[in-house]
């Protein structure tokens, strides 16, 4: 395994604050040490590495931009270079923090009561407690809307009939995020223990992706439910996608990692690797060709998710600067890990290597959170005023 | 206990390092990073105070860039720091740069100093002795271990094919602490958070009277050592052949 050198062409470092940049370094170090040593066995195996959340907890990555309860109170860059960091190493292990910290948390945080915040963000926060959310089903993934889940109010309870499928976690979670119609059609946001009667979780095996994170099909039976345990915040599918608004804004970041990765070591391999002549790989045109437009893609991927973590910061972020970020970084990050993979000939296909492992796993990030085409024709509806998904 | 901690910005170990034009110094456009036996430092002083009390200071003499290293003891846990800052100060000695620090707390006392055994870039292990000479109190280089003793303080020494010496030194004292002697811990995010509203003093190295000029040594010549290939034949019978072979990879390389 080749050391990870820094990828900054445009001396992007410079746009950080001293703050951002011990953010970014010490996540790094501890990845690093931690991750980078057991990441290939745990994607071999097909093993989340369950046993590191409770120091991720205490490193403050679960919800690192969230203030209270125990959270780190990170700014939107902090944030997003923390998951820069994690998906350098392994997007299967963003995608768990991502969803802790994203799609669990920040709805309870944005559209909990007072109870439901206290009583789950510090389990969440140290990672005590390990969540998922559930949106999307078998029949209706890119259009969540026509989701079957019902939850039906019965005195003071809800009772929840229906499946989720693709759900990061599934398995290994304490509380279930789950989006369902209630009797008014109206689509809410539940909090369901995963300990209760006709909940069950079944992982899905076969996966090429996204090995070292834990994927799930979740069934829900006449699962009842508190009344309280309903977020009050959220009703409506908006409130949904405003929790997918910020995973997607974290896996804008993340991307980059990823390709940071696959760059460094598709460089760092060209330039030791001889054939012809006796001269490196890198000093062949083609090779040159395809660098120069790797580090040129990243370092604009680069800067616009600093801006757009500059934006978020202001409040002024909005869906279609997400939806750009999420399409255009992913994009740039596969492209990146196929050419990388290209560069190393056969060493590209052995885990020796990080970069098949990376672009196996940026073929599930260009389709979860809205599929890369979804992001188009929401940053063209926002361009032209017309939707055109149907 | 009240612990001073002198922390150095180094160039990152896996930089890649240009010679300046003045044949002097680096070119700064490099990473840089904490220096490795300081972090150990700062690691024990923190398990010093989490074991006994009191405070963790963290002192660095650099540039501007060097407050980072601050930023991070800070982060990690330190209760306040002082950057004793120059736009030159990297090219201090040790001595000059004992100076600098010694002059820079003097309005203050410490129970103990520590600093990291050595510096990754001039690597000459001298700022902490130095420096103990000059505020007249005693003073122990490489450090293993630290514990409280009748008087002051009980160290372990490590010395030279395995061997250690426990000496026992009155307060207040420095100590130059080895690499690797315990656990280093990360800073959190929270902790980095915490540390923006930490006191983070600036002095500067002009105010202290300090500046290159007060320097004990010069830097000649840096270079980057020169790879050469060298094919030397040994001839003879086979069996001094052998012996001289035997004798230079033992030897010479040092590879047997």
């Amino acid at each position: 395994m080749l050391k990870f050198r820094d990828v900054d062409f445009i001396g992007f470092a410079s746009l950080l604050s001293d703050n951002e940049r011990l953010v970014r370094d010490s996540t790094r170090q501890w990845a690093e040490a931690n991750l980078t040593p057991i990441i290939e066995g745990c994607a071999r195996e097909g093993r989340f590495p369950r046993e590191l959340v409770p120091e991720m907890g205490r490193l403050g990555l679960f919800g690192a931009n969230l203030h209270g309860y125990g959270c780190a109170g990170m700014s939107n860059v902090e944030y997003g270079l923390v998951m820069q960091e994690l998906e350098r190493v392994d997007s299967g292990i963003r995608s768990f923090v991502s969803v802790q910290s994203a799609l669990v948390m920040y709805p309870i945080f944005a559209f909990g009561s007072e109870e439901q915040k206290n009583r789950w963000l510090p389990r969440l926060q140290s990672g005590e407690a390990i969540g998922c959310f559930g949106l999307t089903e078998p029949d209706f993934g890119s259009n969540p809307g026509g989701m079957r889940t019902r939850a039906r109010r019965q005195g003071d309870e809800y009772v929840l009939n229906g499946e989720k499928m693709w759900i990061t976690s599934g398995s290994i979670a304490h509380v279930a995020v789950v989006w369902a119609k209630d009797d008014d059609n109206v689509v809410s946001g539940f909090l369901v223990e995963t300990d209760r009667p006709g909940f069950r979780a079944e992982d899905i095996h076969g996966k090429y992706s996204l090995r070292a994170s834990v994927t799930s099909s979740l069934s829900f039976h006449d699962v009842r439910i508190p009344a309280a345990n309903r977020l009050p915040g959220a009703t409506g599918l908006k409130h949904a996608l405003m929790c997918l608004n910020q995973a997607r804004y974290g896996i804008g970041w993340g991307a980059v990692g990823a390709a940071m990765q696959c760059y460094d070591t598709a460089l760092q391999y060209s330039l030791f690797r001889v054939q012809f002549g006796g001269k490196p790989l890198a000093a062949h045109q083609l090779t040159q060709e395809k660098l120069a437009g790797m580090i040129t893609e990243i370092s604009k991927a680069q800067l616009l998710a600093w801006h757009v973590g500059r934006l978020k910061d202001q409040n002024r972020a909005d869906h279609g600067h997400i939806s750009m970020l999420k399409r255009n970084n992913v994009a740039m990050a596969l492209d990146v890990a196929r050419t990388a993979r290209d560069m190393l000939g056969a060493n590209g296909i052995a885990d020796e290597y990080p970069i098949f492992r990376h672009m196996a796993n940026l073929e599930s990030v260009k389709t979860y959170e809205g599929t890369h085409d979804i992001h188009t024709l929401a940053i063209g509806e926002k361009v032209t005023g017309i939707a055109a998904f149907e | 206990m009240r612990i001073l901690v002198c922390v150095k910005q180094v160039p990152a170990k896996d930089a890649p390092i240009k010679v300046a034009g003045d044949g002097a110094w680096i070119r700064e456009d490099v990473a840089y990073e904490t220096n490795e036996p300081d972090a150990y430092a700062l690691e024990e002083a923190l398990r010093q105070r989490e074991a006994h009390g009191g405070e963790v200071v963290a002192l660095t003499v650099g540039p501007a860039r060097a407050a980072q290293v601050l930023r991070e003891a800070l982060a990690k846990g330190a209760d306040r720091a002082i950057h004793v800052a120059g736009d030159d100060a990297h090219r201090l000695d040790s001595y000059a740069a004992a100076e600098a620090i010694a002059r820079a707390i003097a309005g203050e006392k410490f129970d103990l100093i520590f600093t990291g055994l050595q510096s990754e870039d001039y690597g000459y292990g001298q700022t902490g002795v130095v420096l103990a000479e000059l505020l007249g109190i005693a003073h122990a280089t490489i450090i293993m271990q630290v514990q409280p003793a009748a008087g002051g303080v009980r160290v372990k020494r490590e010395l030279e094919n395995g061997y250690f010496q426990y000496l026992n030194l009155p307060l207040p004292a420095v100590l130059t602490i080895q690499s690797g002697i315990n656990k280093l811990r990360y800073a959190t995010l929270m902790g980095i958070k915490q540390a923006k509203s930490k006191p983070l003093a600036t002095v500067a190295l002009a105010d202290l009277g300090v500046s290159p000029s007060l320097n004990r040594q010069s830097v000649a010549k840096l270079y980057v050592p020169v790879k050469t290939k060298k094919t030397e034949l040994l001839e003879g019978p086979a069996k001094e052949v052998a012996a001289q072979l035997a004798a230079r990879l033992k030897n010479d390389l040092r590879v047997i």
